[in-house]
C-alpha cells in the first residue's frame, strides 16, 4: 500500500459522515478504499481470503450469528467446483426496531460494494445481488450510483483490475415481507417467486439461488470484511471486548434520552449501551426490561442490564443478541399492549406455508386483544403458554414462529401478573385472581391509557 | 398490453437473472410505477412477457406488501405500525393521520390523493414515529400536531 493508515477503531463507521452526501468513488480511494480488493486480489487465494475471515471470528450480524468462514468453507471450492456461484447481500432490514444496514447502506455504499467483491472473490462467486427491501429509497439509489462508479472503474466486470476474476453485482429491490429475510425465503423472492422457506438440506451453500451453490450475508457482515483483509484477523479480535470478534452496530429505540446506533466493541453491556449511549431512560420513566436485538427476542429485565451484548453472553442469559438492536420497555408503558403489537406483526408477515405459523400466531394475537381491552376468560394465559410450546423451535417450517413465541414467553415469565390483569374480573377464577410475581399488576385503566385505537385493519393490498 | 418503455425496463431487469421469472417483481414495480397499481391484465401481460403463467405472477403479485391489486391514490401513505413507532405513540399519529384525511387505513380520499395504509418497520426507530408518503420518509413524528401534519401533507398535490 502507498500510504500508511492507522487502522480505525471503529471501521464500519469510520467513513460515515451523519447528515452529509456519502463518499463517491474518488473520494473512497482517497480514504484507503479498494485497497482490500487490490490486496486480496494480487496477493491472496481465495481460500486465504476464507481462513482468514474465520481466524478472524467474524459472525452473521443478521441474527442468527453463524460464523461466516465456515458458512464461506462450505461452499464447493476447487477445479470441479461448479461454474457458476452466487453471493447474495441480506439487505432485507425488517426485523422490528432494526435500522443499522440502512445506515451502512446509505452512509457508505462502496464500503459495500469493496466488501461484496472480495467476499465473492473469496467464494468465486460470478454474480452478485444485492437484496434491499423496497422501502429503503435513498439506499436504493445511492447504492446503485456507487455500482455505476465502481463499474467505470473496472471494479466490476470482466478481469477485474487484471486479476482475472469477473463479478458483476445487481441491486434487487423487494416488495416488502419480513420472510424475505430468512435466506431461503429471499432465495426463493429472488427467483420471482412467493417467499416462502424451502427445507434443508440441501443448504443454499450447496444449492441455492437458481440450484447453484450460494452465500446468503448480512450487509453488517459483509461490510466488516475489507477491514479483514486490510489489518488482520488479530486486529479484528482485538477490536471486541469477548471471544465474538470485531465491533458491533448496537442501536437503542424506546422512550430514552437520545435513541440511535453506535459502532462500538463486541461485548458492550447493554447497560452501558442504553444509559451512555442513549442517554437512559426519559425523565420520569423507569426500564422495566428490553428485547435484546429486534422483535423476535426473549424480553430481558432491567436486573439483567450488564450483560454483554454477543452472541454467546445474551443466549446465556436467556435471550437472543439477534440483530443487536434493543427496544426498551418502560414502566408507563402496557407490556401486555405491546407484546399485542409484536404478536400483530409476527402474525400479518407469516407466509402462510405451514398450518402452525399461519393459525397459530393470529390466534395468540386474538387472545391478547382480549387481554389488552379486559376481556380475557380464565385459561387464557395457559392458552398462550401453550402455544409458545407449540409454534417452538422444531415444531414449524422455519424460524419465524418460534422468533414470534420469544418475546411472548419471556413477558409471561417474567410479568404474568401484567397478563393475568386483562382477565375480565367476574370471569376470573379465584385461583389466579392475585399477582404470581412479585411485581404487582398494574391497574386495568392505565394499561388501557397506554393501548393503541383498536386493531389495526388489514389494509387494500 | 405493455407499453414499448415498460417492455423495455422488464427487459433490462430480466438481463440481471439466469432465468425470466426471476425478474418477477421488478415486472410488477415497473407497471405500478408507470399506472399506479397493476391490475388482472396486467398480471397476464407480465406473465407473458417473462415466458410463465398468470397464476404463478399472480401468487407474486398478491403475496407481497407493496404491490397493489387495486387502484390507489396518487401519494400512498405508509405508516410504520411496528413496535418502536407504537412505543413512541403511533397510535396518535394515526389518529391524527385518519382525521386529516377523513379516511381510514386501506381507503383512498374521494379526490384520488391520498391512500393511507400500514406498513411493517421502516427500519428509522431512533426517529420514531415515522411515515412513508410516496418515497419520502418522515420522520420524529411524536409531537406532531394536525397543523403541522397538514403543511407536511400539502407538499404532495
Amino acid at each position: 500500500m502507498s500510504q500508511k493508515i492507522s487502522p480505525p477503531d471503529k471501521p464500519l463507521t469510520d467513513r460515515i459522515r451523519p447528515e452529509h452526501a456519502p463518499f463517491d468513488v474518488a473520494e473512497y480511494e482517497r480514504a484507503g478504499g479498494y485497497q482490500a480488493l487490490r490486496r486480496a486480489l494480487r496477493t491472496m487465494a481465495p481460500q486465504e481470503v476464507v481462513a482468514l475471515v474465520k481466524d478472524a471470528n467474524l459472525r452473521g450480524r443478521g441474527g442468527a450469528g453463524f460464523p461466516t468462514g465456515v458458512k464461506w468453507g462450505l461452499v464447493p471450492h476447487g477445479p470441479d467446483a461448479p461454474k457458476h456461484k452466487y453471493l447474495i447481500a441480506n439487505g432485507d432490514e425488517m426485523e422490528p426496531g432494526t435500522f443499522k444496514d440502512r445506515l451502512l447502506l446509505e452512509g457508505d455504499p462502496h464500503q459495500f460494494i469493496e466488501a461484496m467483491i472480495v467476499a465473492a472473490y473469496a467464494i468465486q462467486a460470478d454474480v452478485g445481488y444485492l437484496f434491499l427491501r423496497g422501502e429503503y429509497h435513498l439506499a436504493a439509489q445511492r447504492v446503485q450510483r456507487a455500482i455505476e462508479e465502481a463499474r467505470g472503474r473496472g471494479y466490476l466486470g470482466r478481469n477485474i483490475k487484471g486479476s482475472g476474476f469477473d463479478f458483476e453485482l445487481h441491486l434487487h429491490t423487494s416488495a416488502g415481507r419480513y420472510i424475505c429475510g430468512e435466506e431461503t425465503a429471499l432465495i426463493s423472492a429472488l427467483e420471482g417467486k412467493r417467499a416462502v422457506p424451502r427445507a434443508k438440506p440441501p443448504f443454499p451453500t450447496v444449492a441455492g439461488l437458481f440450484g447453484r451453490p450460494t452465500v446468503v450475508n448480512n450487509v453488517e457482515t459483509l461490510c466488516n470484511v475489507p477491514h479483514i483483509v486490510n489489518y488482520g484477523a488479530d486486529w479484528y479480535r482485538g477490536l471486541s471486548r469477548t471471544e465474538n470478534g470485531g465491533t458491533k452496530l448496537y442501536g437503542v429505540s424506546g422512550r430514552v434520552c437520545h435513541p440511535g446506533a453506535w459502532e462500538l466493541p463486541m461485548g458492550s453491556s447493554a447497560r452501558e449501551i442504553i444509559d451512555e449511549h442513549a442517554g437512559g431512560m426519559r425523565a420520569g420513566l423507569r426500564l422495566r426490561g428490553f428485547l435484546p436485538g429486534g422483535a423476535s427476542t426473549d424480553f430481558l429485565t432491567a436486573a439483567q442490564l450488564d450483560v454483554a451484548m454477543d452472541y454467546d453472553a445474551v443466549a446465556k442469559a436467556g435471550s437472543r443478541m439477534g440483530t443487536g438492536t434493543i427496544i426498551v420497555l418502560d414502566d408507563q408503558t402496557s407490556v401486555v399492549a405491546m407484546v399485542r403489537n409484536l404478536e400483530h406483526f409476527f402474525a400479518q408477515e407469516s407466509c402462510g406455508w405451514c398450518t402452525p405459523c399461519r393459525d397459530g400466531i393470529p390466534w395468540a394475537e386474538k387472545v391478547l386483544d382480549d387481554l389488552v381491552y379486559g376481556r380475557g376468560r380464565p385459561g387464557d394465559l395457559e392458552l398462550l403458554e401453550q402455544q409458545t410450546r407449540l409454534l417452538g423451535p422444531g415444531r414449524t417450517f422455519c424460524a419465524h414462529a418460534p422468533g414470534a413465541m420469544e418475546p411472548l414467553q419471556s413477558a409471561l415469565q417474567h410479568w404474568r401478573g401484567d397478563f393475568e390483569a386483562g382477565i375480565a374480573p367476574a370471569a376470573a377464577a379465584p385461583a389466579i385472581a392475585g399477582p404470581a410475581t412479585p411485581e404487582a399488576p398494574r391497574p386495568l385503566s392505565e394499561v388501557l391509557e397506554t393501548t393503541p385505537m383498536g386493531p389495526v385493519g388489514e389494509g387494500g393490498r | 398490453m405493455l407499453s414499448e418503455q415498460e417492455q423495455r425496463e422488464i427487459a433490462a431487469e430480466r438481463a440481471h437473472y439466469e432465468q425470466p421469472q426471476a425478474a418477477a417483481i421488478e415486472a410488477l414495480k415497473i407497471v405500478q410505477a408507470h399506472r399506479g397499481w397493476v391490475s388482472d391484465e396486467a398480471v397476464a401481460d407480465i406473465a407473458a412477457a417473462l415466458d410463465t403463467s398468470t397464476a404463478a405472477i399472480d401468487a407474486v403479485a398478491t403475496f407481497y406488501n407493496l404491490i397493489y391489486r387495486q387502484p390507489v391514490g396518487r401519494h400512498v401513505i405508509h405508516v410504520c405500525d411496528s413496535v418502536s413507532c407504537w412505543l413512541m405513540g403511533q397510535p396518535r399519529l394515526l389518529e391524527l393521520l385518519r382525521a386529516e384525511l377523513g379516511i381510514d387505513l386501506g381507503q383512498t380520499t374521494p379526490d384520488g390523493r391520498f391512500t393511507l395504509l400500514p406498513t411493517v418497520c421502516l427500519g428509522t426507530c431512533d426517529r420514531a414515529p415515522a411515515m412513508l408518503v410516496g418515497r419520502d420518509t418522515h420522520r420524529d413524528l411524536e409531537g406532531v400536531d394536525a397543523q403541522r401534519l397538514a403543511t407536511l401533507l400539502a407538499a404532495y398535490e
